[in-house]
């Protein structure tokens, strides 16, 4: 009886291992053939491990960012621009919970992944440590936080992992929506009075920098590039992105008639496009470890919005148990 | 100043400043949820705020945009209730100003949706579907912190209790809407109404009715609590900064 037990198990061990083995076969041949892996499928522990992070991450960014610009909404120099930024800091919530739900389709859940950023295991955009000094800023962040979003994010709509190539899909279109009205707010400074112009300059000088960082460190300091390329996670080179940024950009400032706060800023007829100084790598370091002007206020305020609303998420985890029990007496 | 200026003002008060107290919850809420929800409703009060101080300026024909009457006017020239500038204090304060505030809104809105003045009867059908919603917000949210935890039960009330002086003002009469009828609505009307809505909600809730206490009023007249100056320190410092700019 119990050899048969024993073979029983070992055979179900073996199918276990064997569809396993097929599985990972196929995940490779989806991700050569340029198709999408679903929840379901198999996949490496690393592959799993890489998105959890990148997807959290972004996550986190998206939850951290509606900081800077809700710093804004009760001062906002017209009830039409107020409207405009609810809008849109309501908009990065909703990101937020979208791109939650992805990671969760790979086996975490919210609350732990939020633990995560609260003790400082997880990151987020580092661009989010910059505080937001003036009005212009909102414009600022809209043009070029937004529209250095974009162009990292296009082609995650493309990323082998269907839940957050679909997230992304409707994150971009209301991202480009965000750096539309980003470039307006800097365009009506722009071509109003002296002092609303010389707030969009120097928004721009502030943002410039911390903006082509996050395309993350150069190419040959990158840590994590090479297996998310072989992975079809990321299509592009963190260099590639941020010259596609500067390329759009350069012109975009013309139009708005700011400088680009780069002496080494030159266009290549025969190219078309724009050789730039490279940006202080140190102190995108120095943000990353902790270090920047906010990091520690963007934290603590997250970490306080989720303390003190501790009470209201038990408060309706206990009404609702109330409520299946009061359920299952009248059915009983 | 016109009986229907002043009127108008009122109303459009109410929800401006409702919606700078609601913003504020905006990346500071309980859950990523809540801050999608009161940012939904903090936009449709300020969409309400909007289209009231549009047509007040409208109504006073001396050129005052919607930003002219938010921007460039004092404490005392404010008209709203004082229930709306009260400070925010713990979710539950919130809940509880919602609760008592959108059912007012819900009430009154329904009524001036038969108004003889055609925009503030297009105004009024519009908001009253959104009100709708943040009375059904609120209820749920009163429900389940009223009968969740022990914690949670002890905060609601205390929301409860700290917004409840406020309330009367909500119904005052007085000649102003008495001379517009047909055109306003006189809040005396449906006090009764509100009362019995708000009562089933809290016995529901497992909380007490606040006992009947002394009422503050004087929002009306422009007299308003300290925190109004505030608010609107914070909401005009900008505009206030470049006078003539546009934005």
């Amino acid at each position: 009886m119990s050899d048969l037990v024993t073979l029983f198990v070992g055979m179900a061990l073996w199918c276990h291992i064997w569809a396993m083995l097929a599985g990972m076969d196929s995940f490779q041949a989806t991700i050569d053939a340029d198709g999408r892996i679903e929840p379901r499928d198999a996949m490496p522990e690393g592959y799993r491990k890489t998105l959890i992070r990148q997807i959290a991450q972004h996550a986190h960014s998206e939850i951290i960012g509606m900081q800077p610009e809700a710093n804004w909404i009760s001062r906002a120099p017209s009830l039409r621009r107020k409207a405009i930024l609810m809008a849109k800091v309501q908009d990065e919530a909703g990101h937020g919970l979208y791109l939650y739900a992805a990671a969760e389709t790979l086996g975490v859940d919210r609350a732990d992944l939020l633990d995560r950023l609260h003790s400082g295991k997880q990151k987020y955009s580092s661009i989010f440590n910059y505080p937001t000094l003036t009005w212009a800023d909102i414009g600022a962040i809209g043009w070029l936080v937004d529209g250095a979003a974009i162009v990292n994010q296009v082609p995650l709509c493309r990323c082998s992992y269907g839940p957050y190539a679909r997230a992304m899909v409707r994150v971009c279109k209301e991202e480009s929506f965000h750096q539309r009205q980003g470039f307006e707010i800097l365009y009506t400074l722009c071509n109003g009075t002296p002092g609303q112009k010389a707030m969009a300059q120097d928004a721009l000088d502030r943002w410039w920098w911390p903006s082509l960082m996050m395309f993350g460190p150069p190419d040959a300091a990158s840590t994590h590039s090479e297996q998310s390329m072989a992975w079809g996670i990321k299509r592009h080179s963190n260099d590639e992105l941020r010259q596609r940024f500067v390329d759009m950009t350069v012109p975009q400032a013309d139009v708005l008639g700011l400088r680009v706060p780069d002496d080494g800023l030159l266009y290549d007829e025969e190219t078309g496009r724009y050789s730039f100084s490279e940006p202080d790598y140190e102190e995108l370091y120095q943000v990353v470890k902790g270090n920047g002007p906010c990091n520690q206020q963007r934290l603590a305020n997250r970490v306080k919005a989720h303390e003190d609303g501790a009470w209201v998420r038990e408060a309706a985890a206990a009404y609702a148990e109330k409520q299946e029990l009061k359920k299952e007496e009248s059915a009983a | 100043m016109s009986d229907l200026f002043e009127y108008t003002l009122r109303l459009g008060d109410d929800a401006l400043i409702a919606a700078q107290r609601t913003a504020e919850w905006i990346a500071a809420a309980p859950q990523l949820e809540e801050d999608v929800a009161l940012g939904n409703i903090g936009l449709d009060q300020l969409g309400q705020a909007r289209s009231l101080l549009q047509y007040a300026g409208q109504v006073e024909g001396v050129g005052r945009s919607e930003d002219d009457l938010a921007y460039f006017r004092n404490e005392r020239d404010f008209r709203n209730l004082q229930l709306c500038e009260l400070p925010s204090g713990d979710f539950a304060h919130t809940i509880a100003r919602l609760l008592y505030f959108a059912t007012y809104q819900h009430l009154l809105y329904e009524e001036l949706r038969m108004s003889s003045d055609e925009t503030l009867a297009g105004v009024a059908g519009k908001a009253v579907k959104e009100v709708a919603y943040h009375v059904d917000h609120a209820t749920q949210w009163v429900l389940r912190l009223g009968d969740g935890t022990e914690e949670s039960h002890r905060r609601m009330q205390s929301g409860l209790d700290a917004m409840w002086p406020y309330t009367a003002e909500m119904f005052a009469s007085d000649d102003l809407v008495r001379r517009l009828a047909g055109i306003a609505v006189d809040p005396s009307t449906f006090a009764d109404e509100w009362s019995r809505r708000i009562t089933q909600v809290i016995d529901e809730s497992t909380c007490s009715r606040p006992e009947s206490s002394y009422q503050h009023d004087g929002g009306r007249d422009g007299r308003h609590t300290e925190h109004l100056g505030y608010l609107l320190a914070e909401l005009q410092h900008v505009a206030r900064s470049h006078p003539g700019a546009t934005w």
